[in-house]
């Protein structure tokens, strides 16, 4: 049930990116979520679709990026992903404790499509790097490497 | 074109959340967020403490149907005001910024808003809050903390209600503890007997000096 106001959330957000950069539509999204943040990617993707309709957003394809939580083992520290139904250590079998990797929910990046002729593209801010190229591929957004979770507190 | 963004998908809710919050403050309003599941005794726990804490005192009730709980809370005097959301499972920040808008809430309040009874969508929005208290009962079983880690990770002390009927229903104490060092080390649990009351005290007493560390 809780997908349905992140996906309104969702596409609430990238319509009012789509207008502020002058994008014709947004053909995909990318978002992360911790396993422990509980979000099912087919109920996500449906009431995306649902919410998209009629907007920019209509018809976005969700890629969703799920983070393993991250346990340290109280014992011999080792810090690992944890496993489903294991709370326990793999390598000495002590008790672990949750870290906060696992808990983030945001908008990694998106797909915006500009019009033909190609003016509105000169809107999109040079903050977007790609937009540019003037900072080569190191300016690209690692792939796997997770940012600091936005808090929720 | 692909374009980094990064930016929470609860960004606004958040942002309001956060001004919520700064705007109590100011007027010296503690403010704590109850989650717990349905039955959990969230509302005995609100009724015990506000007999218990010192200065006035206003409750927001949060149901998906009914006003059950407020009325009770008024018979007793409470200053209680429902938001019944038709169908949310959880409270946000524009709900509570709509009912306060109604409320008379007094500089220096307590204000204690029962969430939604559910564990998963509460733990996920801040809703102007200094604090969040989760609500366990014995009744739910004690592999709860294991089940449900964000709510019990984001919160700042457990309540465990019902542990007089704990060996009738083979409530493992031990292992509900050892759930909550594993999901949320270090966080404080308090028994209470949401119908004697026994147990509210310390929780009363726990929660101002929460306080005054907020006001230091």
């Amino acid at each position: 049930m809780h997908e349905a106001g992140a996906a309104q959330a969702i596409v609430e957000m990238l319509s009012g990116l789509a207008r502020e950069k002058g994008a014709s539509r947004v053909s995909s999204v990318r978002v992360v979520a911790g396993e422990t943040a509980a979000y099912m990617e087919e109920s996500l993707a449906f009431y995306l679709g649902f919410f998209a309709k009629g907007g920019p957003v209509e018809g976005a394809r969700l890629e969703l990026e799920v983070i393993k939580p991250r346990m340290k083992c109280k014992a011999c520290g080792l810090e690992f992903e944890r496993q489903r139904f294991s709370f326990s250590c793999p390598a000495c079998g002590g008790d672990a404790v949750a870290t906060d990797l696992g808990t983030e929910f945001y908008i990694d990046s998106a797909e915006f499509e500009f019009g033909p002729d190609g003016a509105a593209a000169s809107r999109v801010p040079d903050s977007a790097s790609a937009a540019t190229g003037a900072d080569g591929p190191s300016a690209a957004p690692a792939q796997g490497a997770s940012p600091t979770p936005p808090s929720q507190d | 074109m692909r374009i980094e963004i990064k930016r929470a998908i609860y960004e606004k809710n958040d942002q309001l959340a956060a001004a919520i919050n700064a705007r109590l403050r100011a007027r010296g309003v503690f403010t704590v967020n109850i989650l717990g599941s349905p039955g959990a005794g969230k509302t005995s726990l609100v009724r015990q403490v506000a007999e218990r804490l010192h200065g006035p005192l206003a409750v927001i009730e949060g149901d998906v149907s009914s006003d059950i709980d407020t009325q009770a809370l008024r018979a007793l005097g409470v200053d209680a005001w429902q938001i019944e959301t038709g169908g949310d499972c959880h409270l946000n920040a524009p709900m509570i910024e709509a009912i306060l808008g109604k409320m008379d809430v007094k500089d220096g309040s307590w204000l204690l808003i029962e969430n939604i009874g559910n564990l998963i969508c509460p733990a996920e929005f801040v809703v102007g809050e200094d604090l969040k208290l989760v609500v366990s009962s014995a009744a739910e079983g004690h592999d709860k903390p294991l089940k449900y880690p964000a709510i019990f990770g984001r919160s700042a002390a457990c309540v465990l209600t019902k542990l007089d009927i704990a060996e009738a229903i083979g409530f493992d104490e031990g292992a509900f503890r050892k759930g909550i060092e594993t999901v949320a080390p270090g966080l404080p649990i308090f028994p209470l007997n949401g119908r004697s009351g026994a147990g509210a005290g310390k929780i009363a007493a726990w929660l101002e000096s929460a306080r005054s560390a907020v006001r230091k």
